[in-house]
């Protein structure tokens, strides 16, 4: 979600291996017409983040004694991404797996690769690590040729040597005296053909799960340092209220209490038992008396009040000269009447870690260590040393893994309430985790949205022009700035939220996949987007494009319906790209559904999008059961194809696919943030309930459509629309009903169906 | 001073004896496998097993729990020799996040002792208190199936999740506990 700039251009040329370079172009065709002056002559770029961080030996190093270690500054969410790195370094070094170290997000060890997000770490990383590992086994081979005096012809890689035709052979420890890697790496490398490869496009088992099922120290939760203490924090009870009493002194006596760390309104309890520490903190909370607060919205008028807001609108796609919310399609001289029109709903959600946030801080000697799940180590770097006042040289940020956060979550805040403890304690390590109804309470949401889609329907019953238009907040409020670390918002000099702002198509925030990618003769796309944030929000998997998508590919069947059309013909005859083509083809003959007859009850949905229009494609379909009396929606079978370019790791790929259909079912099924007037009142698991075992779906089939040497295309957040979109075109289908407001839970599903 | 024997050893403790087990087990034992979910018995990230009986850790007191054997994730195996259940885990590939997964295991460990033969809606009904975020539910469902038969002695071959390369086609793999095609690792 940052560094958008250089998004536009493809791999393909890089990944084709020799040949001339071409920086080709896979921009939206919509955004590219209106880029005036694509920088299609600059010099070549580098692949992935090797554009970011040239170094060959900012990401592989090979030691004397023939260690070698790669170094990503993209973090392991549990999305796998170290085994995928790891299968692309082998490969392209001609050594196992269990060879190499990977460093990961170290902002002493690594290169800046910003956040760990929008489904980009392959694209990023794994398309710098693996050129930068195709270079240096370049490199391996000239210094073999030039020690054993042969042709390089006759030379190959295997198991960490080079070897010659004739048997000879040194290992890669013996070549690399010197600063052999200190060097820039090339626009072009010698990939290994993809017939060559043995390790990438294997399902290999994650290297990470056998500590995680063993008891492992993984997590930062897990981190056990010498001297450590534990902290708590007392949270205000609503957004904006202001500390007007407190008594510390009961709590300064309870056992075990080493300190109560206040700061204006930020206050934080350390003590030498973990569990000691949450009773101090319940203490000293119980003495705080608070004043004030900001009044949140109505509840119930959520979806007008955010219409009424203030807005930035930007017009994203306009293929005509109309206007938007002008009642007449866009294009010009043939005003026909919308024919149908539908708006939709979605209420805030929640990351919800089932893991609450934590992290570890250490200032000794003048330097504060942090050990962090947050997805940045280098802008929650800058982040802390604004907040401290330290210099940036002086914060070191490390990432171990957390419990899944799915986007921008506590990560970052309870890494700042560890800087925060740890410099009031200095000397010794502070670990503090946050309480249940703290993560639920003060986490940034998934924000809201409303969408509104308006379509008219030619004689053929085909789609002549289409308008759709989303109102949301940011979706990325990500330190830095320290601002945006909420523990911030509480110090005495206090920090506020700067002004948020959209991020730019073509990946978008609010409106990240708003634009169709369907073929319509005339497309009119606004995003509306709203500064003011009544409630905290940022990045959670997918940002708009669940909505969008969901909004989308409900409205795509709405219209099919209109039209009598089949809905996966009737989304055929609409798209053009044959990736986009072949998901669909897959997902619908694998499903059966030429075939389905659905029995009284049940009905079948289906759904596509390719993740921001640029990276991986994902159908969808599935069918379900809705119990008329109950209003409760069952899941039956669901079936998936997903085209993510080159497959590293096709299980992998599955386990995300698999993941985010079962997420975004409980995000469709089940999930809004409720809250009064005065505060988030979804304080537990019983306060927002998620999908549990009882409703999963019975199956989940997902076909990998690998196709090696083409660009990696992120994955990870792929499912969240499609799997949202043919849920509700299943329950559609199943009652006969269109319901266009999130979640789709017991009680909607029942008052529409009216029984 | 409290004693507790937790995976077949006796530990005498220094705590509060209305301290949550999950406190003991990690502050006291520095044991990792019980994790910190809710504190409320809402989420099952920290249960654990007592005398053979599933339990949220993060809500009962260590006094009640003397004299019962209390069992973790680490009474399961090691990292060099994971138990059954471990293994199935593994070869299933049924993590993501993994943060909810020792507290799975450990409830689906009680019920196949139990149980030996648990079929499908059993393992799903018996895992209902246990929340998992990262929506990995189905191959945990899959893994449980797995270490029953692994601790039988008659496992079938693990699961191989191969995928054959194919850039015009499709391939296939299906994530169910019945699934017809393995999603395991290689």
């Amino acid at each position: 979600m940052s560094g958008m700039t250089d998004l536009g251009i493809s791999r393909r040329g890089f990944l084709a291996g020799g040949g001339a370079l071409i920086a080709s172009f896979s921009l939206s065709p919509l955004s590219a017409e209106k880029d005036p002056s694509p920088p299609a002559t600059k010099a070549p770029k580098l692949p992935g983040n090797l554009e970011k961080q040239p170094m060959l030996d900012s990401w592989i190093r090979i030691g004397a004694d023939g260690s070698i270690m790669v170094f990503t500054g993209k973090a392991e969410l549990g999305q796998g991404i170290k085994t995928a790195l790891l299968q692309i370094a082998a490969e392209q070094l001609s050594v196992g797996m269990e060879r190499i170290q990977l460093i990961s997000a170290d902002t002493q060890r690594t290169p800046d690769e910003g956040y760990t997000a929008g489904s980009r770490s392959l694209q990023d990383s794994g398309s710098a690590i693996l050129h930068a590992a195709a270079q240096v086994r370049e490199m391996l081979i000239d210094e073999a040729a030039t020690r054993l005096n042969v042709p390089r012809q006759r030379l190959g890689t295997e198991r960490g040597e080079v070897r010659a035709d004739d048997g000879r052979r040194i290992a890669y420890g013996a070549l690399v005296a010197g600063r052999l890697l200190q060097v820039r790496a090339q626009a072009q490398s010698k990939l290994k053909a993809p017939g060559e490869r043995s390790v990438m496009g294997k399902s290999v088992s994650r290297v990470d799960i056998p500590g995680k099922v063993t008891g492992g120290v993984v997590y930062v939760q897990d981190l056990r340092l010498p001297g450590m203490v534990h902290a708590r924090v007392v949270r205000p009870p609503r957004y904006g209220a202001r500390l007007a009493q407190l008594d510390a002194g009961a709590a300064e006596k309870m056992t075990g209490v080493l300190k109560i760390v206040r700061d204006g309104d930020y206050v934080a309890v350390v003590a030498g038992r973990e569990y000691q520490a949450i009773q101090a903190m319940r203490a000293l909370g119980d003495t705080a008396r608070w004043e004030g607060g900001r009044r949140l919205p109505q509840q119930r008028d959520l979806y007008s009040t955010i219409q009424r807001m203030p807005a930035e609108d930007t017009v994203i796609a306009d293929d005509s000269s109309a206007a938007a919310g002008s009642g007449t399609p866009p294009g010009a001289g043939s005003p026909v009447p919308f024919a149908i029109e539908a708006a939709y709903h979605r209420p805030y959600q929640l990351h919800g870690a089932i893991g609450p946030s934590c992290a570890v801080g250490l200032l000794k000697d003048g330097m504060l260590t942090l050990w962090t799940h947050s997805q940045g180590v280098y802008p929650l770097r800058a982040a802390i040393a604004e907040m401290t006042k330290m210099p940036a040289e002086r914060v070191h940020c490390i990432h171990m893994e957390g419990s899944g956060c799915y986007g921008h979550n506590a990560a970052d805040d309870a890494a700042a309430d560890a800087a925060l403890i740890a410099r009031a304690f200095p000397g010794r390590p502070v670990r503090v985790q946050w309480m249940r109804e703290e993560e639920h309470a003060w986490e940034p949401f998934g924000p809201a949205m409303v969408t509104r889609a308006r379509a008219s329907i030619d004689a053929d019953g085909g789609i002549a022009a289409w308008q759709y238009q989303v109102w949301s907040n940011a979706h990325s409020t990500r330190p830095a700035p320290a601002g945006n670390l909420m523990p911030a918002w509480h110090l005495r000099s206090g920090f506020l939220p700067p002004p948020p702002r959209p991020i730019p198509q073509p990946e978008g925030g609010g409106d990240r996949n708003a634009i169709p990618l369907y073929k319509f003769p005339k497309v009119h796309v606004t995003h509306h987007f709203i500064p003011d944030m009544p409630l905290r929000v940022s990045a959670l998997r997918a940002l708009g494009a669940y909505m969008n998508v969901f909004s989308i590919e409900s409205f795509m069947d709405e219209l099919a319906g209109a039209a009598r059309a089949d809905p996966v013909a009737y989304r055929l005859r609409h798209l053009e790209d044959p990736r986009a083509r072949e998901v669909i083809r897959i997902t619908a003959a694998r499903f059966g559904w030429q075939a389905y007859r659905a029995r009284r009850g049940r009905g079948r949905g289906f759904a596509f999008a390719r993740y921001k229009n640029l990276a991986a494609y994902a159908a969808i379909a599935m069918e379900v059961e809705v119990e008329r009396e109950t209003g409760e929606v069952r899941v039956g079978r669901v079936v998936a194809a997903v085209d993510s370019g080159e497959a590293v790791n096709p299980d992998g790929i599955r386990s995300q696919i698999e993941g985010g259909i079962v997420q975004s079912l409980s995000w469709t099924l089940f999930e809004a943030v409720m809250f009064d007037q005065t505060r988030i009142t979804s304080r537990d698991w019983s306060s927002y309930p998620i999908l549990r075992f009882a409703h999963l779906p019975q199956s989940i089939e997902v076909h990998v459509i690998d196709r090696p040497g083409e660009p990696f295309l992120g994955t990870g957040e792929a499912a969240q629309g499609p799997a949202a979109a043919a849920l509700g075109n299943a329950v559609a289908d199943a009652t006969g009903v269109r319901i266009r407001e999130l979640p789709l839970n017991r009680a909607r599903v029942k008052a529409a169906i009216g029984i | 001073m409290i004693t507790l024997n937790v995976n077949g050893r006796p530990h005498r403790i220094d705590a509060d004896p209305d301290t949550p087990l999950l406190y003991v087990l990690r502050d006291h034992l520095a044991l990792n496998g019980a994790k910190f979910g809710c504190g409320l018995g809402q989420c099952g990230a920290c249960t654990v097993m007592a005398d053979g009986e599933a339990i949220f850790s993060c809500i009962v007191p260590v006094a009640v729990l003397q004299n019962r054997k209390i069992r973790t994730v680490e009474g399961l195996g090691t990292i060099e020799a994971p138990g059954p259940m471990q293994r199935a885990f593994i070869e299933a590939q049924a993590a993501q996040c993994g943060y909810c997964i020792p507290g799975m295991m450990m409830r689906a460990q009680a019920l196949l002792e139990r149980n030996p033969s648990a079929p499908e809606a059993e393992i799903r009904a018996q895992l209902s208190p246990n929340l998992c975020r990262c929506g990995i539910h189905l191959r945990i469902v899959r893994a449980v199936g797995r270490a029953a038969a692994l601790m039988k002695g008659a496992a079938a071959p693990a699961g191989a999740g191969g995928t054959a390369r194919n850039s015009a086609g499709a391939t296939g793999g299906s994530t169910s506990a019945t699934g017809d095609n393995g999603s395991g690792a290689g």
